[in-house]
């Protein structure tokens, strides 16, 4: 009997010692997930806390840079949609935006598709070509690019990005569609096919619905690299009026040694905010397109 | 015969026979659907990619812009400025170090992001914010908060007592390289984070599941078994990270100008100097070029590390 007693209190005491334990790596996780996301959204609580701030407050290098020692104003951020070009810059930006993803969808589609699923002997190393396009960086074409923008007459005009930007996304997002129809059962369109649709129409009517939530991500994706692109912007384009947000807040905002700093700082929070919340909603999707782009099919 | 008049009803009743012949010619439509996206590829970068490359023996300038053959002028003139070497080696040093910090603290990055906490979706929010904004808009929220001034870690510096004035930290030259090796790995560790969380999860829990059961703690599963298994992955972390790190100039443009006196100046964004702000389209060409070979090692093994993967 009296065994039995130790195991059962040796059995509470190793219950509890675990419980001890698991309570320790549970606060561990926690410390660790907020010095983390400390660590990474520190900048722009900076930056949101500047913004906010009036002038006096702001320049007195005594004042404690993290609390508001005057009352927070949004004088600047209004100064930033009334006195500034930021509204061009944002207007300027959606539209390059949708006209990029636009035809990004157009010529990606029908590539992923062909490299997906009519299987060719060239389509595996023309898949992987295409990852490579990817990788050749805009700091590495964008004199030459440069040259043809101004051979076509488009320099100083948006419309040079609407024409360069699809060269970065049409590869990348082809790659992300790739994964998304491996994902789609091949037996669903031969079904399709079977029942008496041709290869189009069964693309069209079973594979396109099918997709739809890859293709929602391929659009978010394509916008985020587009509005993200600095390089090209800066070298293909010079007046304010034709500029983009990521060209014309550093450039423009910045006025010799007059630096606005709240409404910098304002614009960066107002731009950053939006793109981060929905790539937060698909960042599931993106890493299970791109892991499957990766698998043979 | 009675197979194939079953199947035949089944057929829309509208589908006129001769539309199906050339939507149906697997062979055919795949060059079709593929031909678009090829021909855009060839034309805007396959061609600038030889121009670029054909550009760095020209003489070619903003304002002569028309093309003849010059020989090994445009890297003579790339190799005369002592700049050109300050931007190779700084380059080369940024890259290293930024890699070696991203895979770190991408590592560590992951194994949190794999945990279950409540409130995980708001962390997460917070994590990417560096990786999803556009790398110009926060570099100027770094620009501020390394203010020669009003920079808030001098603030806290010297309220700790630990500094006098202040740091200065993009007017000298070494604590300029440390500011943009900062900002790269800050804005690139979520990357790297998340790829090798794809790595992670990808794993089986019977392997782990197994470890454990043999009585093996955290730090041996660790390194016995998930890293080995994980390895390609956070390999392909790594080169993305370098990629990124060393084609990039809008970190030096916006936070340093390259400056103090060109201490902080990479390839990216001398050749960018040179060739636009310039002018020297050439000689910008020529500068550029030295990017193709580190880029061409790291596409190399990012492709073998994936093959890697695909074996197991």
């Amino acid at each position: 009997m009296a065994e039995v007693v130790t195991t059962e209190a040796d059995a509470e005491q190793l219950r509890r010692r675990y419980a001890r334990r698991h309570r320790f790596s549970r606060v561990g996780v926690y410390l660790a997930a907020v010095l983390a996301a400390l660590l990474a959204a520190g900048p722009f609580l900076w930056s949101t806390i500047t913004a906010l701030k009036l002038n006096g407050d702001l320049y007195d290098a005594t004042n404690n840079p993290f609390v508001f020692n005057e009352p927070a104003t949004l004088d600047h951020v209004v100064f930033l949609f009334q006195d500034t070009a930021f509204p061009t810059f944002l207007w300027n930006t959606l539209w390059v935006g949708v006209l990029v993803v636009t035809i990004t969808l157009l010529f990606g589609l029908p590539a992923a598709y062909s490299l997906a699923r009519l299987d060719r002997p060239w389509s595996g190393p023309m898949g992987i070509a295409l990852f490579f396009v990817y990788l050749v960086p805009p700091t590495l074409l964008f004199l030459s690019l440069t040259r043809i923008v101004v051979a076509l007459g488009l320099q100083d005009s948006t419309w040079s990005l609407v024409l360069i930007y699809p060269t970065i996304t049409i590869p990348i997002c082809t790659w992300l569609l790739i994964g998304f129809l491996k994902g789609i059962p091949k037996d669903i369109e031969e079904q399709a096919m079977v029942d008496g649709y041709s290869r189009v129409g069964a693309l069209v009517r079973t594979i396109l619905p099918l997709l739809f939530p890859g293709i929602v991500a391929v659009i978010v994706f394509a916008f985020t690299i587009t509005a993200s692109e600095f390089i090209y912007a800066l070298a293909f384009i010079s007046p304010s009026s034709e500029k983009v947000v990521s060209t014309g807040v550093p450039t423009e905002l910045i006025r010799g040694d007059v630096f606005f700093w709240q409404s910098l700082q304002a614009s960066n929070i107002i731009i950053a905010l939006p793109i981060a919340l929905v790539f937060t909603m698909f960042l599931g999707r993106f890493v299970s397109g791109f892991t499957m782009g990766a698998v043979k099919g | 015969m009675e197979q194939a008049t079953a199947v035949q009803p089944a057929r829309p009743a509208t589908g006129a026979p001769p539309r199906r012949r050339l939507a149906d010619r697997d062979g055919l439509l795949a060059w079709l659907f593929l031909l678009p996206s090829f021909v855009y590829v060839i034309a805007l970068v396959g061609v600038p990619f030889v121009l670029a490359i054909g550009f760095a023996f020209s003489d070619v300038t903003a304002g002569d812009p028309s093309f003849d053959w010059a020989g090994l002028d445009a890297f003579r003139r790339a190799f005369d400025d002592p700049v050109f070497w300050q931007s190779l080696r700084n380059t080369l040093v940024i890259t290293v170090i930024s890699m070696v910090l991203i895979v770190l603290l991408g590592k560590i990055l992951a194994n949190i992001l794999l945990a279950d906490f409540r409130g995980k979706w708001i962390v997460r929010f917070l994590i990417l914010l560096p990786w999803t904004t556009p790398v110009a808009l926060s570099t100027v929220s770094w620009l501020w908060l390394l203010d020669s001034i009003f920079s808030p870690i001098d603030w806290v510096l010297r309220q700790l007592g630990l500094l006098e004035a202040n740091m200065y930290w993009l007017g000298r030259p070494t604590l300029a390289m440390v500011s943009v090796i900062a900002v790269h790995v800050w804005r690139l560790v979520p990357l790297a984070a998340v790829i090798v969380l794809a790595g992670l999860i990808a794993i089986p829990k019977d392997i782990d599941e197994a470890a454990r059961v043999d009585g093996a703690g955290f730090w041996r599963r660790m390194f016995e078994v998930t890293i080995p298994l994980t390895l390609p992955v956070i390999a392909v972390a790594a080169l993305f990270g370098a990629i990124f790190t060393f084609t990039d100039m809008a970190v030096v443009y916006v936070l340093t100008r390259g400056g103090p006196t060109n201490s902080t100046q990479v390839l990216a964004s001398w050749a960018f100097a040179r060739g636009i702000e310039g002018g020297d389209v050439a000689q910008g060409a020529a500068i550029a070029i030295f990017l193709f070979p580190l880029l061409l090692a790291a596409a190399i093994l990012i492709l073998q590390a994936v093959r890697r993967m695909q074996v197991m």
